[in-house]
């Protein structure tokens, strides 16, 4: 990465943060819902709370279809996704038990819950950023893995 | 109504994901990298969608009840448990080990290619395993 593309990333960064949020907010005052991917994708997967599924459908679906669209117009970013299928297994299966064993992810957690001062939510956050901090700092420094 | 609400934060979500670059994982890995290159934009993508929230939820409880009349979510109990550190420690290593959340896993599921739907299917998999083990020990309860 080049110095001057720094702070555009940064810009991105913060104007797509503002958009993320306006979706929860849009959710939780239209809704009452608390935007939590890993909650409205888990529930679906689990097939609990069936009265409100077809709203989360709705919400997945236009999850996945409004970026797809903006990527046939404007073309795809990088995703710089892992050629190590095996690893992305293992990633993914603690991803998907860990947010549904904690209630949450860093939507849930990090945006909705931190924003309205959740203890739950502050300590979820401040255990899956160590985690995250401390494996990468194994994985890519001392077991050169990633 | 509601199926148009969720519909349209849904799209939002998406389109934020993809502006912000969380749907790169060497972003995300970048900024779980503290010992390296470390890229500090997704501080500013977890800044930027909490200002808004800090918002919404100062006009939850003036309104009450939700556009389509439901009462705002509750405040959780204040539970820390075992549960919460484990899933949490056991989330932050797999978001480590692949650069992706199930936000920006689902998002950027139609041009992420193999290694994105493999992650996908693997969170999902991850999340049956979670509702049986639920479902034994209400059992065994």
């Amino acid at each position: 990465m080049s110095l001057s593309s720094i702070p555009a990333d940064w810009i991105f960064g913060l104007a797509g943060g503002l958009v993320i949020g306006l979706s929860a907010a849009v959710l939780l005052l239209g809704n009452a819902r608390i935007l939590g991917a890993s909650g409205i994708l888990g529930s679906v997967v689990e097939g609990s709370e069936p009265d409100t599924t077809t709203e989360r459908l709705w919400f997945l679906g236009a999850l996945v279809g409004a970026p797809a669209i903006a990527v046939v117009i404007f073309g795809a970013p990088q995703t710089h996704v892992s050629g190590n299928l095996p690893l992305l297994v293992i990633a993914g299966l603690m991803v998907g038990l860990g947010t549904r064993l904690a209630n949450g992810c860093t939507s849930g957690h990090g945006v909705c819950g931190m924003s309205r001062f959740s203890t739950r939510s502050i300590v979820s956050t401040l255990v899956y950023l160590a985690a995250g901090f401390a494996v990468m700092a194994v994985a890519r420094h001392i077991l050169g893995v990633l | 109504m509601r199926n148009l609400i969720s519909a349209v934060s849904g799209g939002l979500f998406g389109l934020g994901l993809l502006i912000s670059g969380m749907t790169d994982t060497a972003k995300v890995q970048g900024w779980l990298d503290l010992f390296g290159d470390w890229d500090p934009t997704l501080a500013f993508v977890l800044g930027g969608a909490i200002l808004p929230m800090l918002l919404a939820w100062r006009i939850a409880p003036r309104r009450k009840v939700s556009v389509t009349g439901v009462a705002f979510p509750t405040m959780p109990r204040k539970v820390i448990d075992g549960r919460l550190l484990a899933g949490s420690a056991l989330f932050g290593a797999g978001w480590a080990l692949a650069g992706f959340c199930p936000g920006p896993a689902l998002a950027s599921i139609t041009w992420g290619g193999l290694g994105g739907l493999t992650l996908l299917l693997a969170m999902i998999g991850g999340m049956i395993v979670s509702s049986l083990a639920g479902k034994r020990r209400l059992a065994a309860a």
